[in-house]
């Protein structure tokens, strides 16, 4: 199948080794372990495992087949076919981390355009190579806030209205800090508060404040104050944002974020159940030294000849072993390079186009929703492509029967929030028709009437 | 003559992509919140494919030829894994769906949970670390859980023999851990009497990639597990190097209480360009409790005609959530249909072909290379890239002159115990004549580095760039392209 050897081959090759059998080459294994049955299924042909993952592939209903405005960190937009056409060449498919720069200039170069367009993007001087995905880029934020003050301030301030998974994923990853406090979304906090409310919590103890930015709940807040309060005591301030939000709105480094974190999903990547996805990561240059992860650098060859190449090295895992704050290795190469060729096929018009459609849109749902008797909006901040809906019946229920009309609803918000039982957080991108929303409209009617 | 970058193309006024009018009516945008400027490029379509096919050209990459990195597992990527993976109903199902809509999803993961299981002798395994390391630093947040629900927190101590990966000690130092090295012996086994004498009641485990980047098998492995355990610590396999085991040996068999698998090495998933990597973990029965959440299980059993419900379940004493949803479904679909593909006998085969190879390139080259700790090897070997009669040649003259002949070169100076290491792991999918085409290169360099060692120090001769200068990189820190209005 995939090993190329003959019989004969396989006898030649023993022979070279100098032995008979291929048993011969496992004798350090011992014995009482050596050659275990293992219960799996035969091998089958090509054909018949793509019968088999078509049948479990089709199990599934999905945004191909249901209208989606499920939105809770992943989104449905539209990915251009020559994305994929890109990412499919086996040039950049089957490639390692290009180590060996003189031969990796292709990788190279495109992380090299990645890193400048999420820059200009996040309005931040530099990127990464990027982390896992939106949560890892998080934590990892959380890491190295608390590493440039040398473990000195041990609190760390999260908006509760950050992204349930990225807050768990930052408690997991800095279990090991035992001096550490992580405050501000203990569960009685007032979800509907400004996040200016957060800067109580900060003091000359605080190395990071991180808010989310449109909010979980899709909301948009002016930073400005939170911001400035964080710097005046001397914190560090991250802000995770959803990048095709930042077609439209004023980038975080333009109200001085130090750190911008990002699930890069909607840039071109497929839902795929959650996974691979792209963690990005933005920084101010005098942050370099500190951050995690691969950066690419511009230089030139022997010849003089402008090329690309891994840069500042001395910071990772495989120099600096125990030392290094982070052992990131293996990334998100390909699903960087997805959202690169995204953002040069949607360019500077075109990622407008679809961030004021996923506006557009949303905010159509919304106000017909509203019309709706029975059906609140929690709030009335200004928004991106998601909103919060107070719903007549529990969010489940009114879930299942969407799905019997092909709907795909939102995400019910009381399963993490207690306080937001009863509460939908729906969204809406450029893939949404104003027919899909009139049959939302439509079945959400019907709910309250049975 | 190098590629433009994206920003140098650009023309104002060009689109790659066009999307329908709105059909909604129009709401104000937010005007205290709009950018002024959006400094991304303007390109049309074809700008767009010939830029990176351009770029891709550039790329040395497995389709070319044999990518012989050591410890890397460059094997040939099936294209019906891309395939499979790509299929609508995985491709377009949502991370927070209800359940009841992704059985698809849930009963790969569950199966593929246990394959992994079957296939390395554990209780558990996460499908949840998104590479290598991440699996890593998770078994090691697990032990230190383990311990410190057994009221033993002082137990800090992470024993790493100084053949690991670079990223064993970093992974358990993010989590407080203390690192100590301990030896090798002579013939690249973990020295007995040195990790005897790192055995105290401080111990917390040790982190054992076996085979080791020498490519060998430890000779006393069940020894090494035993004092390990007595001593009250755990000991956790780098499964960076599985591929030499495959229905060889499970290392839960052996007495190992986790491991990681990197999907993206010894279960063909592919490299990517440095990712996306599937890292997932397994654990033997006393560490099932602290797995990441969530796991994959059967939450309501098959009845009569009705297939069993798959849910979610969250392990009772769990570390918690290490990533955003339920890890790299994509890349566990490919490593799904690479196991369904195989089953138990073509996954021996692969093991058995891939030791079988280094091995044969290892007997190829002997007389030319040094071969430091020269044994029959498992996937791997590592040889010494210097000659005492040809002065000032190292190893990165032999990686650099390899490209010359069209080859990637091995992965160099690395373990660290090896001066002017070249580690070469050839992997199952490379022929004969593939082999005998490598090694015939590496003797001819091996003669040139005595006969004209300019030849090596100038290479290489006929890659896209030539030797780059990595300290310019450094010290000017140009990371981002120069637009073209800020050239003036």
């Amino acid at each position: 199948m995939f090993t190329p050897h003959t019989k004969t081959e396989i006898s030649t090759m023993l022979k070279v080794v100098g032995v008979n059998r291929l048993e011969e080459l496992f004798q350090v294994v011992p014995e009482s372990c050596r050659y275990p049955k293992l219960n799996l299924p035969a091998g089958l042909s090509e054909m018949e495992t793509r019968q088999e993952l078509q049948l479990l592939s089709e199990s599934n209903e999905t945004a191909h087949d249901l209208a989606c405005f499920l939105g809770a960190g992943a989104y449905n937009h539209y990915s251009p076919a020559g994305v994929d056409a890109i990412i499919r060449r086996g040039e950049f498919l089957t490639a390692y981390t290009p180590y060996q720069p003189e031969i990796s200039q292709g990788t190279l170069q495109a992380i090299f355009e990645y890193q400048s367009l999420i820059a200009n993007l996040t309005g931040m001087e530099v990127c990464n190579a990027s982390h896992y995905d939106g949560a890892t880029a998080c934590a990892e934020a959380a890491v190295m806030a608390y590493h440039t003050f040398r473990g000195k301030r041990s609190k760390i301030v999260l908006s509760p209205a950050i992204h349930p998974h990225y807050r768990e994923t930052i408690r997991t990853y800095m279990q090991g800090y035992t001096n550490l406090t992580i405050t501000g979304d203990e569960p009685g906090i007032d979800l509907q508060q400004h996040p200016s409310a957060l800067k109580t919590l900060i003091d000359d103890n605080t190395s990071l404040v991180y808010i989310q930015y449109p909010d979980f709940f899709g909301r948009i807040f002016d930073l400005k104050e939170i911001v400035e309060v964080a710097h005046t005591a001397g914190a560090m301030v991250a802000v995770a944002v959803n990048p095709i939000s930042l077609g439209l709105l004023i980038p975080p480094g333009e109200f001085g974020a130090d750190i911008v974190t990002g699930e890069g999903q909607p840039l071109g990547l497929p839902l795929s159940f959650g996974g691979p996805y792209l963690g990005i990561f933005a920084t101010k240059k005098e942050y370099i030294h500190k951050i995690a992860g691969r950066l690419v650098g511009e230089t030139v060859d022997k010849d003089g000849k402008r090329a690309y190449v891994l840069t500042l090295t001395a910071r990772e895992q495989h120099i600096r072993r125990e030392r290094a704050t982070s052992n990131i290795c293996t990334n998100q190469g390909l699903m960087a390079l997805a959202s690169t060729v995204y953002l040069s096929l949607l360019g500077k018009s075109g990622l407008k186009q679809v961030a004021t459609l996923s506006y557009q849109k949303a905010h159509y749902a919304f106000e017909r929703i509203i019309q709706i008797p029975g059906y609140q909006a929690w709030n009335s901040d200004p928004f991106f492509n998601e909103f919060v809906i107070k719903c007549p019946k529990p969010v489940d229920e009114i879930n299942f029967h969407l799905l019997d009309h092909g709907i795909l609803g939102g995400y019910d918000l009381g399963l993490v929030y207690p306080k937001l039982k009863g509460h939908m957080l729906l969204a809406c991108t450029e893939v949404n028709t104003r027919q899909e929303i009139g049959g939302l409209v439509n079945v959400l009617t019907e709910v309250t009437h049975e | 003559m190098s590629e433009p970058t994206l920003y140098e193309l650009s023309s104002t006024g060009r689109t790659g992509v066009t999307f329908p009018e709105p059909d909604v009516p129009l709401t104000d945008l937010p005007s205290n919140f709009l950018r002024s400027d959006l400094p991304l490029p303007e390109l049309s379509e074809i700008d767009v494919i010939r830029h990176f096919t351009h770029l891709s050209h550039l790329n040395y990459s497995i389709d070319e030829n044999i990518y012989p990195l050591g410890s890397c597992t460059m094997k040939y990527n099936p294209r019906i894994n891309e395939e499979t993976a790509r299929m609508a109903g995985f491709a377009f199902s949502h991370p927070m769906q209800p359940i009841e809509t992704t059985q698809g999803n849930l009963a790969l993961m569950y199966q593929l949970q246990e394959w992994l299981q079957e296939i390395s002798g554990f209780e558990g395994v996460t499908l949840q670390p998104a590479a290598g390391a991440h699996g890593e630093f998770v078994g090691v947040m697990m032990i230190r859980a383990y311990h410190r629900d057994r009221n033993d927190a002082k137990r800090i101590k992470i024993l790493i023999p100084d053949s690991a990966h670079g990223t064993n000690p970093a992974s358990s130092s993010m989590i407080g851990m203390e690192v100590v090295t301990v030896p090798s012996d002579p013939r690249g086994n973990v020295d007995l009497e040195a990790l005897k004498a790192a055995c105290d009641d401080t111990l917390a485990g040790l982190m054992l990639t076996n085979p080791n980047t020498l490519g060998l098998f430890d000779e006393h492995i069940q020894q090494v597990i035993d004092i390990v355990h007595k001593a009250g610590g755990l000991v956790y396999g780098d499964g960076a190097n599985l591929n030499a085991l495959m229905g060889i040996i499970r290392p839960g068999d052996v007495g190992f209480d986790l491991m990681h698998f990197n999907l993206h090495k010894t279960f063909s998933t592919p490299h990517g360009g440095g990712g996306p990597g599937s890292g997932p973990v397994g654990v033997s029965a006393k560490l099932v409790d602290f797995l990441p959440e969530p796991l994959v299980d059967i939450i309501e059993e098959a009845e009569e005609d009705l297939p069993p419900l798959y849910g979610f379940k969250k392990p009772a004493k769990t570390i918690g959530r290490i990533k955003a949803f339920h890890g790299h479904f994509g890349v566990l679909v490919r490593a799904f249909t690479y196991i369904m593909m195989h089953g138990a006998a073509g996954l021996r085969t692969v093991s058995e072909m891939a030791v079988l190879n280094a091995n044969y390139l290892l007997a190829k080259v002997r007389k030319t290379y040094t071969i430091p700790y020269d044994r029959i090897c498992m996937h791997e070997f590592v040889a010494e890239g210097r000659w005492q009669d040809a002065e000032g040649v190292h190893a990165l003259d032999i990686a650099k002159r390899l490209m010359d002949y069209n080859f990637h070169p091995p992965t160099n100076y690395f373990p660290l115990i090896v001066p002017e290491a070249l580690m070469i792991e050839p992997t199952e999918t490379e022929s004969m004549q593939s082999l005998d085409a490598f090694a015939d290169a590496l003797i001819k360099i091996a003669d040139e580095a005595h006969r004209s060692p300019e030849l090596l120090k100038e290479a290489p001769h006929n890659s896209p760039t030539k030797r780059l200068d990595e300290v310019k990189a450094a010290r000017d820190l140009v990371l981002c392209c120069w637009r073209p209005e800020e050239k003036d």
